[in-house]
């Protein structure tokens, strides 16, 4: 069977930032934690690649640090999005009709009716700002989105015979939901959360622009961004070079996330 | 008179026809006959010339001589729905949900220039009255999901028949639908045939269908055209083997004696299960619908008993109680004198003397899990043997399977297979009664009748208790030794299967027993000559 | 149709109880006492107190949470801390910003993806088609406060045709105020008209697999006469769903763009009122985002069943 170039190209694309995020645990051109201020806002060149910010900082070395953070933010915020809105998309799919279901859908509303900004909002302002808050805000968004997704796609599969096969031979909805639901929704979960990633990559992004996310001197895409606002009329290249990287990283995983659809899902890949 | 030649056909390089030739004269009907995969419902599209993308044709399709190959597809159009219109299957979704079906009927006649908005609006009111759909009960501003199948049917029908075409082609109209909805919609096609001398080009796997309805037949299989004449000498000779074991196997009689002891293995006494009725107004809780009422009835061990209804009946909703998935609001149901309870208070001793054949192969299956895997889940009751594989493999090779068939996953397996490997994962545990529930409706008839076959020797064999769910009234016949008769949620009428079927004695059973399509006693006597 | 708008409603007013005691809950219980944190470490006692009687936060939670509730119900939202005046008055002021710009945004980009989505739908799998995927691929993973600023240097720096920020105001004329908002609607909008395009045209050709796609062919429709009169308007079930989710990505996008255009919105505002930790700002202004998204939610709600006849009957 064909790969799809989608997939290909995703993956390749991702992989990418993955290695730049492992490799910069161990090396990166320059010290980022170093202020080189006589260096300033230089060109790229032999010794700086893709030259300095304004504070003299190598803006390679800055790119796969801020990568971490971005990488780390989403990873995070997709999991506590998963591992909450999947058991509650279950369950919900497993009571449905009853109050428990009802709960647990009202209470998806009311978590939808907060968009991740508001949420980082409102925590920034009781807390102060940090890191922590992207994650949090963006994994609380991501909760009802699993939640949602999971119980539409779980309920379908309830409907169909083996479900009943399953509970004339005494299995309670648990693990029903473990051995028979899980893994015929696991591929929709998967392609949801190469999406949720890219979305998260994206709201970390805005957030740390904003001052809600990742606080200086930590390096973040978003506030290498904010920093360069400044500079935008004298030297865009510290505005495209972050861009650059965001759009470059967010388009991989779609692309990745698309391939990966296409390709796990049994109706297209009949076709092929 | 449309007339195909040579009609050939490939998909995307497969080939799907081969050398189809068959005429439809005017204001005759034509029956064509096959099992799923015959090529049947794509000679149809081919007349529409609506076959999905990578289609390749060959040979001729004349309409009143007209090549309609060599039209373009804006000339196409102006036929379809005027010269050669169509009706499909599944009337549950061949509507559009979100248009009344007033305007889905009036949009044929000035899509095709045929009348102005406010004339086609008029026309369609005297179509819908036409097939029955009077303006009282049904105004032209309902929509599709108030009405029920056989009345989407009808309005597929009066869209279709609007602009009187030559020729009507009904792709198993009345597969979906219960069979005294069958009936009347047959009879409307009929009607409509003798009055607007229209052609109906009749698609069915249905032999009895088409022996009712036909003049002429043509059978086809595997993308060819076995064998085709006029309709009575056609059943007569049967020229072709195939035609004949087609024909054996849809009046199937397995070999079988009914084997009932005077235990009783099954007692359901005055069964009621009544489900919320979804709310209608805000602060006012309806009364709950009674899907069971008061259903009483014994089972005994050795026996198969028949449970026949349209759909809705509640046959469903009561085998769901009797597997003690879902509690009874009234009266009790015991299986060997220990009482049913639902959900988990039912203790596993009691769950593994009941188990279930469903009749969708596909989705009876968790399709990620190997065979063996998929067979042993009853064991879930009992606790898993050590050799567990033996028992798997011994419950496969009882319904004539392989048993390495067990290592492999369920998806590379016919239709046919999968019901045997269901009846596997049912006879795992050695349970006393197996409800089947429609287990070979969604069957081919040869495959059907292996499966009866099958059945009846299991029965024989291994002495077990069957409860048949079905809506097919020769299948029961041929299958069960007593049969309940379910309307409405009530046992009309019950006795056994010889009885009820040859002196109905409810109005309702001889209501189903009329309209459940026969071919005439006499066309088959020749052939057992 | 009636009953159903009266359920939603009431589910309406069920969700705004429901937010608007999670964000009192979070602002004025969870950090303790809110007037020393709104004062900061360094404040005076006499301070606190005085601030403590201002806010009125002697009484039980429970009249707090109602005497907040009726008040903005009133439209009364309390007295900023910072600025010393009814923040009523704050908040109409900037929403003559952020709303329009939210608006315009929303319409640009139902503008732009209806179209397009439509005819990368007709056109699937011809060059025009692959095209638009492969831009609005590009297109949503293209974040929005960065294509603003890429706006900025080229049609504000370099062709000089708008102003690089600021917002020239209404009194000035509706040309001039639309046209302080053009770039930021710009590049809010394209973005989600990306996204909006590919729902389009997926769920239009989801549409088009349908049987009843296949009996309108059967009556002699073309295929573009079906594509027009059958699947447009089931397509736009799902569209709807999106565009009702696009709207609170819409809103946080506002408030990031806000910045990158030095727009006095409600965006301005809100940061300001972080930083200077005036909770009455903050709590007002969050309380106002979700409402606004709970009114769309429900509007989109409202629209399915103008659209879908079956959930105007059922339920």
């Amino acid at each position: 069977m064909r790969l799809p170039v989608q997939l290909i190209t995703g993956t390749i694309l991702t992989g990418f930032f993955v290695v730049t995020v492992a490799l910069s645990f161990f090396w990166t051109p320059h010290d980022v934690t170093i202020l080189t201020i006589a260096d300033k806002l230089q060109t790229p060149s032999g010794k700086y690649w893709l030259g300095t910010d304004h504070f003299g900082r190598d803006m390679f070395s800055m790119l796969m640090v801020g990568a971490r953070t971005s990488i780390a933010v989403a990873i995070v915020a997709v999991g506590i999005g998963m591992g909450v809105g999947v058991p509650l998309g279950l369950m919900a799919a497993a009571n449905r009709g009853s109050l428990l279901d009802e709960v647990i859908m009202r209470g998806n509303d009311l978590v939808f009716a907060f968009p991740s900004l508001v949420i980082a909002i409102l925590i920034t302002a009781v807390f102060g700002p940090s890191a922590l808050n992207a994650i949090l805000a963006i994994g609380i968004f991501n909760i009802p989105v699993f939640a949602r997704v999971t119980r539409g796609a779980a309920l379908s599969i309830w409907t169909l015979d083996y479900i009943l096969a399953a509970r004339t031979c005494g299995k309670r909805a648990l693990r029903i939901s473990v051995e028979h639901i899980l893994p015929n929704i696991a591929n929709l979960l998967i392609v949801q959360g190469t999406i949720q990633f890219s979305l998260g990559i994206l709201a970390e992004a805005g957030l740390s622009y904003v001052g809600l996310g990742a606080q200086p001197p930590t390096p973040s895409w978003g506030r290498m961004l904010a920093d360069a606002q400044t500079y935008i009329y004298s030297d865009a290249r510290l505005a495209f070079l972050p861009g650059i990287a965001i759009v470059l990283m967010v388009l991989g995983l779609n692309l990745m996330g698309d391939g990966l659809r296409d390709f796990l899902d049994p109706r297209i890949r009949r076709e092929r | 008179m449309i007339s195909l030649q040579n009609l050939t056909l490939a998909i995307h390089g497969t080939p799907i026809l081969a050398d189809v030739s068959f005429e439809i004269p005017q204001g005759q009907i034509s029956g064509l006959v096959g099992e799923s995969g015959s090529g049947k419902s794509m000679t149809a599209l081919a007349l529409m010339q609506l076959l999905p993308q990578g289609s390749v044709v060959g040979g001729r399709i004349t309409v009143e001589g007209a090549d309609i190959f060599t039209l373009s597809e804006s000339e196409m159009c102006a036929l379809r729905g005027n010269e050669i219109s169509m009706i499909f299957q599944e009337p549950m979704t061949a509507l559009n949900p979100v248009q009344t079906i007033g305007a889905q009927v009036a949009e044929t006649l000035f899509i095709h220039g045929k009348a102005s908005k406010s004339e086609a609006a008029k026309i369609a009111r005297q179509m819908l009255d036409r097939v029955g759909l009077p303006a009282d009960r049904f105004p032209s501003s309902r929509y599709p999901h108030e009405l029920s199948g056989g009345q989407r049917q009808r309005v597929c029908i009066a869209m279709a028949i609007a602009l009187r075409p030559k020729l009507l082609i009904a792709d198993e109209p009345t597969t979906a639908l219960d069979v005294t909805t069958q009936a009347q919609i047959l009879d409307l096609l009929q009607e409509l045939v003798a009055e607007e001398n229209m052609s109906l080009l009749l698609i069915t796997h249905d032999l009895a269908v088409v022996a009712g309805m036909a003049d002429h037949v043509a059978v086809m299989r595997r993308g060819e055209l076995v064998e085709q004449g006029p309709t009575e000498q056609l059943f007569k000779t049967m020229t072709h083997p195939y035609t004949k074991q087609l024909f054996e196997a849809s009046s199937h009689q397995p070999d079988r004696v009914g084997d009932a002891q005077g235990i009783p293995i099954l007692e359901v006494k005055n069964a009621i299960r009544e489900y919320a009725a979804p709310r209608t107004k805000l602060f006012h809780r309806p009364a709950p619908f009674r899907a069971v009422n008061n259903v009483s009835f014994t089972l005994m061990r050795g026996e198969s008993l028949g449970l026949v209804g349209e759909s809705g009946c509640g046959k469903s909703t009561l085998t769901r109680a009797i597997l003690g998935l879902d509690p009874l609001q009234g009266g009790e149901i015991r299986l060997s004198g220990e009482p049913v309870l639902a959900g988990e208070h039912m203790p596993t001793s009691l769950r593994k003397k009941v188990q279930i054949v469903f009749q969708d192969p596909y989705g009876s299956f968790n399709p990620r899990h190997k065979v063996q895997r998929l067979v042993m889940e009853p064991f879930h009751l009992t606790q898993a043997p050590e050799n567990s594989r033996d028992h798997v493999a011994e419950a496969l090779e009882t319904v004539g399977m392989e048993a390495d068939a067990m290592d492999r996953y369920i998806f590379e397996f016919s239709g046919g297979q999968r019901q045997r490997i269901a009846i596997a994962r049912a006879l795992v545990l050695h349970p006393d009664l197996i409800v089947l529930d429609e287990a070979v409706s969604a069957l081919d008839v040869s495959i059907r009748a292996q499966i009866l076959d099958l059945l009846a020797d299991l029965q024989t064999r291994l002495g077990l208790s069957y409860l048949f769910i079905s809506h097919d009234l020769t299948v029961v016949r041929a299958i069960t030794d007593r049969v309940l008769v379910m309307k409405a949620g009530e046992i009309v009428e019950q006795g056994s299967t010889e009885q009820v079927f040859t002196a109905p004695k409810h109005p309702y059973t001889q209501q189903l027993l009329d309209a459940a399509p026969v071919i005439p006693a006499d066309w088959q006597e020749t052939k057992h000559a | 149709m009636i009953r159903f708008t009266a359920t939603r409603l009431l589910s309406l007013s069920l969700s705004l109880l429901m937010a608007s005691a999670v964000v009192f809950a979070v602002v004025e219980v969870i950090p303790g006492d809110p007037a020393s944190y709104m004062l900061g470490l360094n404040a005076a006692p006499e301070a606190i107190i005085a601030l403590r009687n201002e806010l009125g936060l002697n009484g039980s939670l429970w009249t707090r949470y109602a005497g907040w509730v009726t008040g903005m119900m009133t439209g009364d939202f309390g007295t900023s801390y910072t600025y010393r005046v009814p923040v009523s008055d704050l908040i109409a002021q900037r929403l003559w910003v952020s709303l329009p710009l939210a608006l315009f945004a929303l319409l640009l980009s139902m503008l732009i993806a209806f179209p397009v989505g439509l005819i990368a739908a007709a056109r699937r799998g011809k060059p025009s088609d692959y095209a638009i995927m492969g831009i609005t691929q590009l297109g949503i993973a293209v974040p929005n406060f960065w294509f603003a600023m890429l706006l900025v240097l080229v049609f504000a720096i370099n062709l000089q045709w708008f102003n690089a920020g600021g917002f020239a105001g209404w009194e000035n004329g509706l040309l001039t105020g639309l046209k302080s908002l053009t770039l930021p609607a710009i590049a809010l909008a394209l973005p989600q008209a990306s996204i909006l395009a590919r729902v389009m045209r997926s769920s239009l050709l989801e549409t088009l697999t349908q049987d009843y796609i296949r009996t309108a062919r059967a009556k002699g429709l073309s295929r573009a006469q079906t594509l027009r009169r059958h699947a447009l308007r089931n397509a736009m079930i799902p569209v709807l769903t999106i565009i009702g989710l696009q709207f609170s990505f819409l809103i946080a996008g506002g408030i990031i763009i806000e910045n990158v255009f030095y727009l006095p919105g409600l965006g301005r505002l809100i940061f300001q009122a972080i930083t200077q930790r005036d909770l009455v700002v903050v709590e007002s202004v969050v309380m106002l985002l979700v409402f606004a998204v709970i009114i769309v939610t429900f509007l989109v709600d409202i629209a399915y069943a103008a659209v879908d006849p079956r959930l105007r009957s059922g339920r």
